[in-house]
C-alpha cells in the first residue's frame, strides 16, 4: 500500500535495538552524538567506526539499506570534503597547483569530517528513525520532556500534535489519492506541461485537501472533546514505558565508549582532526 | 415505571449567526425523557435537527433555552463547572458518523484506551478495560492493527469500544452506520443491540434507515427541529401519512400492509420482521378483503 511511505523509514524488526525502551534510544542518540564530537585521532574514529557497524549488525538492518540513505548527503560530502582539502594549511605540503596548496593535514581531515558526517547519520538513523516507531519516539520524547512542563513548555500538547498527524498521514495521503482520481476523471491532468502548469494542475487538489482537512480537525476537537481530554493534566497512559537492564547497559556501553575515545584520542594522537 | 435517566426538557438551540448569515433556529421546544436501558431511535430528514440534539445532550453546545437532565440532575443549572460536565461525560458519550474523524491514534488499543487515559484511570484496570471492551465489539485480534488499515465498520467498532471502555450507560449513535456497506451496518447494528440488550446500556440512535428505527423500542421523529411524533415503532409507523407528508420513508414491511389495509385486507400494521410479514400478508391473501 502506498501510504505506508509516510510512516517514516522505520524497519519492521525485533532486534535488540528495537526492544530498547525509546526513551533510552534518545538519550543513546545524544550521548553517541557527544562521543563522535569527541573523536579527534584516527584511532578513534576506527573505533567509531567499528561501533557503528556493530550497531547496523545487531540491528539486522540491511547495511545496503543503511549505505543508500547516505546518498542524500552526497553534496554535502563532497562540499566539505573540498573545502578542507583545498582550504586547509597544514605541514606536509603534498602538492600545489597555483595559488592552491593540498596538505597531508587537509586530506585527513576532510576523510575524518566526512566520517564524522557519516557516523552521525548513521547513528541516529539506527537508534532512532530505522528502529523505532514514530509512535514510540513521539512518546519517549513527551516523557522525557515533562519536566519542562513545570516552566509551561506544552510538551504533551506537541506530543499530541505529532501523533494525530501520525495518525492523520495516510488518511490524507489516501484522501488525495481520491481527489486526484476525481480531477482526472474530469480530464485534468498532472503529468503534462511546464512546471508551472504543473503546478496549477494541483490547485483543484490542494484547495478541497484542505478544506476538508479542517472539516476533520473540527469533527476530531469535538470527538476528542467528546471522550473527556482537557490537555495534559491528570492524564494516565495505558502502556507505561519501562526501563530495564537492557536500557542501562546500552547506556552504559556508550559512556564506555566515549571513555575509550578520550583514552585513544591521547594515546594514538597521530594526525588528527583540527577542527 | 423505569428510571429516566436523561430527559429534555423544552430545549431550544440557535446557531449564532456572523456577520452575513442570520441566526439559525435548529431545535424548538423539544421535550423528552429516556428510560435506563431503553433503545430509541431518532428519525428526520436532513437538517431537521437531529445532530444538534444529540450534541446538546453530550453538553458539546449550551441550550438557549430548556433544560437537560441527566440522572435527575439539571446539567444547563447554574453554578455547573467544566468538571462537573467531564463528571457527566463519564456517563454520556456519543459516537460520531465518520469514523475516520473519532478515532485519535495509530494503534487500536491505544485509541481504545484514549478516553479512559483522559479520565486518569491507572494503567492496569486501563489495560483489563480495553482488552474487555475490545472482546465485546470482537475486535480483540485487531487490537495491534494500525486503524487506518481496518475497514469502515471495524473502525466504528473501534470508536464503539473506546466509548464502552469508559463504561458509560448512556451511548448516543450519530449516524454510526451511514458511511458503512450493508456488512459493516449490520456488524455494527449488532454490536448496538447487544449492548443495549446484554449490557444494559442505554441507546440512542439517529438514523435514516427504518429497519434500524424498527428495531427500537421508541421512535422519535424530528421536522424543523421540533418533535413531529414520539411512540413505539408500531405506533409510530401504523400511521405512515405525516411521515410521508414530511418527505420520510416506513420501513418497506410496514408500507405493503399498509397498502394491503387500505385495499381492505385485515392486516396489523407493527410487523417488522420480514419473514413474519411475509407469513401474514400470505395468509391475508388467502383469507382475501374483509
Ligand atoms: N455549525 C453550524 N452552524 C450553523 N448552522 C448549523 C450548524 N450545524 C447545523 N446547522 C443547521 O442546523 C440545522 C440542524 O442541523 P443538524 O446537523 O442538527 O441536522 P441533522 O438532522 O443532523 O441533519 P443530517 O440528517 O443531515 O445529519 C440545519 O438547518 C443546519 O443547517
Ligand atoms: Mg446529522
Amino acid at each position: 500500500m502506498k501510504s505506508d511511505i509516510a510512516f517514516g523509514q522505520y524497519c519492521e524488526g525485533d532486534s535488540l535495538l528495537h526492544r530498547l525502551d525509546p526513551r533510552a534510544k534518545i538519550v543513546l542518540a545524544v550521548l553517541y552524538i557527544v562521543v563522535i564530537f569527541l573523536a579527534e585521532s584516527v584511532a578513534s574514529f576506527g573505533l567509531l567506526l567499528l561501533f557503528s557497524a556493530g550497531l547496523v549488525a545487531v540491528s539486522g538492518i540491511s547495511p545496503r539499506i543503511v549505505l543508500g540513505s547516505m546518498k542524500a548527503l552526497t553534496f554535502i560530502i563532497i562540499f566539505t570534503a573540498v573545502i578542507n582539502i583545498f582550504w586547509m594549511q597544514g605541514e606536509t605540503l603534498l602538492f600545489a597547483l597555483g595559488p592552491v596548496e593540498v596538505y597531508l593535514e587537509g586530506i585527513v581531515n576532510a576523510v575524518l569530517i566526512v566520517l564524522r558526517i557519516m557516523l552521525l547519520l548513521i547513528c541516529t538513523s539506527m537508534f532512532l528513525t530505522y528502529t523505532t516507531t514514530p509512535i514510540a519516539l513521539t512518546d519517549g520524547i513527551e516523557q522525557l520532556l515533562a519536566p519542562l512542563n513545570r516552566i509551561h513548555v506544552p510538551v504533551h500538547e506537541f506530543a499530541m500534535m505529532m501523533s494525530i498527524a501520525l495518525r492523520f498521514i495516510p488518511t490524507l495521503i489516501e484522501e488525495t489519492e481520491k481527489i486526484m482520481n476525481a480531477q482526472k476523471a474530469r480530464g485534468a491532468d498532472f503529468t503534462e506541461g511546464n512546471l508551472l502548469q504543473r503546478a496549477k494542475a494541483l490547485i483543484p487538489i490542494l484547495v478541497p485537501l484542505f478544506v476538508s482537512a479542517f472539516r476533520r480537525a473540527d469533527e476530531l476537537a469535538t470527538a476528542m472533546e467528546c471522550r473527556c481530554y482537557t490537555g495534559g493534566a491528570g492524564r494516565t497512559r495505558m502502556s507505561v514505558l519501562r526501563y530495564d537492564w537492557k536500557d542501562f547497559a546500552a547506556i552504559g556501553t556508550v559512556v564506555l565508549l566515549g571513555a575509550a575515545v578520550v583514552v585513544l584520542n591521547i594515546l594514538v594522537p597521530g594526525i588528527g582532526l583540527a577542527m | 415505571m423505569k428510571n429516566i435517566v436523561l430527559e429534555a426538557k423544552n430545549l431550544s438551540f440557535e446557531y449564532p449567526g456572523d456577520e452575513d448569515t442570520k441566526p439559525v433556529s435548529a431545535l424548538r421546544d423539544v421535550s423528552f425523557a429516556i428510560e435506563e436501558g431503553s433503545f430509541t431511535a431518532i428519525l428526520g430528514h436532513n437538517g431537521s435537527g437531529k445532530s444538534t440534539l444529540a450534541k446538546l445532550l453530550c453538553m458539546i453546545y449550551q441550550p438557549t433555552a430548556g433544560q437537560i437532565l441527566l440522572n435527575g440532575r439539571d446539567m444547563t443549572a447554574e453554578g455547573i463547572t467544566e468538571k462537573d460536565i467531564m463528571d457527566a461525560r463519564r456517563e454520556i458519550g456519543m459516537v460520531f458518523q465518520n469514523p475516520d474523524n473519532q478515532i485519535v491514534a495509530t494503534v487500536v488499543e491505544e485509541d481504545v484506551a484514549f478516553g479512559c487515559e483522559n479520565l486518569g484511570i491507572p494503567s492496569a484496570e486501563i489495560r483489563r478495560r480495553v482488552d474487555e471492551a475490545l472482546e465485546i465489539v470482537g475486535m480483540r485480534k485487531y487490537a495491534r492493527h494500525a486503524p487506518h488499515k481496518l475497514s469502515g465498520g471495524q473502525k466504528q467498532r473501534v470508536a464503539i469500544a473506546g466509548t464502552i471502555a469508559m463504561k458509560r450507560k448512556i451511548i448516543i449513535f450519530d449516524e454510526s452506520t451511514a458511511m458503512l456497506d450493508p456488512l459493516g451496518r449490520k456488524e455494527v447494528m449488532d454490536t448496538i443491540l447487544r449492548l443495549n440488550k446484554e449490557d444494559g446500556i442505554t441507546v440512542l440512535i439517529i438514523t435514516h434507515y427504518m429497519n434500524e428505527a424498527a428495531m427500537a423500542d421508541r421512535v422519535i421523529v424530528m421536522n424543523e427541529g421540533k418533535i413531529l411524533t414520539d411512540g413505539t415503532p408500531g405506533e409510530v409507523f401504523s400511521q405512515p401519512e405525516p411521515l410521508w407528508e414530511v418527505g420520510l420513508d416506513v420501513p418497506q414491511t410496514t408500507e405493503i400492509l399498509y397498502k394491503l389495509k387500505k385495499d381492505g385486507y385485515d392486516v396489523p400494521l407493527d410487523v417488522f420482521e420480514p419473514e413474519q410479514c411475509a407469513r401474514i400478508i400470505a395468509q391475508a391473501l388467502e383469507r382475501g378483503r374483509s
